[in-house]
């Protein structure tokens, strides 16, 4: 009970928190125009997926380049969900929720497998592994253009408002109430996520996976862990974007879509749920407000529309530079704990915070240099200076590390 | 988990025959020794001696042959078993989680406990690391992070703690602190297996010292007995003893 207790309470801040500032984005949708409901739609939509990227990256240290084809995975299971039911005479929430469960569980099934291979590999290799699933998508789609129709993709079928609200609201304000409330289920749930045991390890296994081996974590599980709830996370917001346009196509989770998921998670802070928030809206204002400032200059129709399509890219690639400048080490994950770093204490004797010179003997060397002590076989300066972020246990066999 | 239940023969860790190779290297070969119940037993040697590969080895960190027991039990073999079999483990390196704080790092291995606040409050103190408990562990200096690392080692109560070099690093007054630690953790049934090259640390803390060269165990007994023997003095300075 004592450990339910403040476990308990921590999860009900975070479901009080979620549920307030769902309700607020809820509200705020009155004061939008259709259109800008239909762009905070796709907002909260690509929100579910870089919470979920950020997860992934930010705490457990996994980078995925190919959460575009998890979000497009989530896409066609809600849209053959949503066709088979439809058949079946089947509609409204039963329809939505179906298909919800349908994309959220096609993802989830390829991010465990992911997983599976990620707790295999590290830094490029994975990242080449999901940047393959990416650009593998498109020809799996055309492969098996029956079920996925091709390059077409698949069409859903149209959900409107509810009879009880068809009088008071726009479709594409249903809509945007739909992915926000979606998002906000998805985004509290990684939220409890990462606060709770499991990010704990994650951020262990991010920080040293030997030492948390030894402290008990198992490492490969935390990883497989990780990227299966990145993965619904993605398939949420693929599912209900689906919900939204009434489509999924190959043509909408590019290559280049993918690469900006990820451009968005580090400029808004890695690990970062707010940064998350922040880079979701960027994706979809970003290209929005570089047309309307190009329609403005009313520059000629060629150049305006490669200005359209590439602006916004520069900006996420010049927004992406400026951060790693400037905050190198975590990028905006450093710029928290700078801010809350103790100042040294002073309690500790002759505590020094370099590594010791080792000219000087006398200070608890890690080598027997004093009081008569033996000097170790061929012993070298290097050997004479205790390693203060050398870790010993690095050179521990890579294939020989517990998964 | 300090509490005594081994079976009255079995010593608390049982190294037998410990072989360890690294593609033609025979790093440890054949290395035997036992530490039982509060009792602090040093492994030392030259660079090279094999002493961290036999923690690796205990720990499962490398593939090894031979037998490793805890309290008549296999040792597993997974890191991450060590902790549920009572064992536990300082780095040389520290292998601190550098993006967590100092709490943080000590609710790691606790997993899933009951009690698992009050053990890291209870730790904190004794550590005297109390004051940093939220502070990220990336940013304390040196000697404060590796009582940390000493903190989250005891904090799970092992029956077994292994130190990888504790004293590495330390000024004479952290050293002697150190020391009280290890002795009252001892005294209250925990068998401690060090490594270390802080000679007089290792004289005045240990009750046995088993010396590795070359990876194999050279000499053994108390601490007046290893100073004497020659075949040590040999080891270290590479000429014969006279």
């Amino acid at each position: 009970m004592n450990r339910l207790i403040p476990s308990m309470a921590r999860t009900t801040r975070i479901v009080v928190a979620g549920a307030i500032l769902t309700t607020i984005a809820i509200g705020g949708t009155f004061l939008l125009d259709p259109y800008r409901n239909y762009q905070l739609a796709t907002i909260a939509a690509i929100f579910c997926a870089t919470a979920g990227l950020t997860l992934l990256v930010g705490l457990s240290g996994q980078l995925s380049l190919g959460h575009a084809a998890l979000m497009a995975v989530g896409g066609y299971g809600y849209a053959l969900a949503n066709t088979v039911l439809t058949e079946a005479g089947i509609d409204g929430a039963l329809r939505f929720v179906i298909g919800m469960m349908a994309g959220v569980v096609t993802a989830g099934g390829l991010g465990l497998l992911l997983g599976l291979a990620a707790a295999r590999l590290q830094g490029p290799y994975l990242a080449g592994l999901t940047l393959a699933v990416v650009i593998a998508l498109p020809a799996v789609t055309a492969v098996f253009s029956g079920v996925l129709g091709g390059d077409e993709g698949l069409q859903t079928a149209y959900d409107g408002v509810p009879t009880l609200l068809r009088t008071a609201i726009a479709v594409e304000q249903w809509q945007a109430w739909v992915s926000i409330l979606v998002a906000g289920v998805v985004v509290t749930a990684l939220a409890i996520l990462a606060r709770g045991r499991l990010g704990l390890h994650m951020r262990a296994v991010r920080d040293d996976e030997v030492a948390a081996g030894l402290n008990g974590v198992r490492a490969g599980r935390v990883k497989v862990a990780a990227f299966t709830w990145s993965a619904v996370a993605a398939g949420a917001g693929g599912a209900v974007l689906c919900f939204v346009t009434q489509s999924v196509s190959p043509g909408a989770y590019t290559l280049a879509f993918s690469l900006l998921l990820v451009v968005a998670v580090v400029v808004g802070g890695l690990g970062s749920i707010g940064g998350a928030a922040i880079g979701s809206a960027l994706i979809v204002l970003l290209p929005w407000l570089i047309e309307t400032a190009a329609g403005t200059l009313e520059l000629p129709a060629g150049l305006e529309q490669r200005l359209a399509g590439n602006v916004a890219i520069l900006v996420f690639g010049a927004l992406l530079i400026m951060v790693a400048i400037a905050w190198p080490a975590r990028l905006a994950g450093a710029r928290r704990r700078t801010r809350t770093a103790p100042k040294p204490t002073g309690t500790i004797a002759d505590a020094t915070t370099t590594p010791r010179d080792p000219a000087v003997p006398d200070t608890g060397s890690a080598a027997p240099t004093r009081h008569g002590s033996p000097v170790p076989r061929g012993a070298r300066p290097d050997d004479l200076v205790a390693p203060i972020n050398a870790p010993d246990h690095k050179s521990v066999p890579a294939d020989q590390i517990e998964r | 988990m300090t509490d005594d239940n081994s079976t009255p023969s079995s010593p608390r860790l049982e190294v037998r025959d410990l072989t360890v190779a690294f593609g033609g290297l025979t790093a440890v070969a054949g290395v035997s020794f036992d530490v039982e119940p509060g009792e602090i037993v040093a492994l030392i040697g030259p660079n090279g001696a094999g002493k961290t590969t036999v923690f690796n080895a205990v720990c499962a960190l490398v593939r090894r042959r031979g037998s490793v027991s805890i309290d008549g039990e296999p040792a597993p073999t997974r890191p991450s078993g060590l902790v549920g079999h009572g064992v536990s483990r300082t780095l040389q390196g520290l292998g601190l989680f550098s993006g967590l704080t100092v709490r943080e790092n000590l609710l790691v291995p606790l997993a899933s406990r009951a009690d698992r606040e009050a053990l890291v409050d209870r730790e904190l103190s004794r550590l005297g690391v109390a004051h940093v408990a939220h502070a990220p562990v990336g940013a304390l200096p040196y000697p404060e992070r590796k009582r940390v690392a000493l903190a989250r080692a005891l904090v799970v109560q092992p029956r077994l703690l292994l130190l990888d070099e504790p004293a590495g690093g330390l000024g004479s007054e952290d050293i002697a602190a150190l020391g009280a630690v290890i002795r009252e953790s001892a005294q209250a049934g925990c068998a401690v297996l060090l490594v270390e090259h802080h000679v007089d640390f290792v004289m005045s803390i240990a009750d046995r010292i088993v010396v590795l060269d070359f990876g194999q165990v050279i000499a053994r007994g108390t601490p007046d007995q290893v100073r004497d023997d020659p075949r040590v003095e040999e080891a270290y300075l590479g000429v014969k003893a006279a």
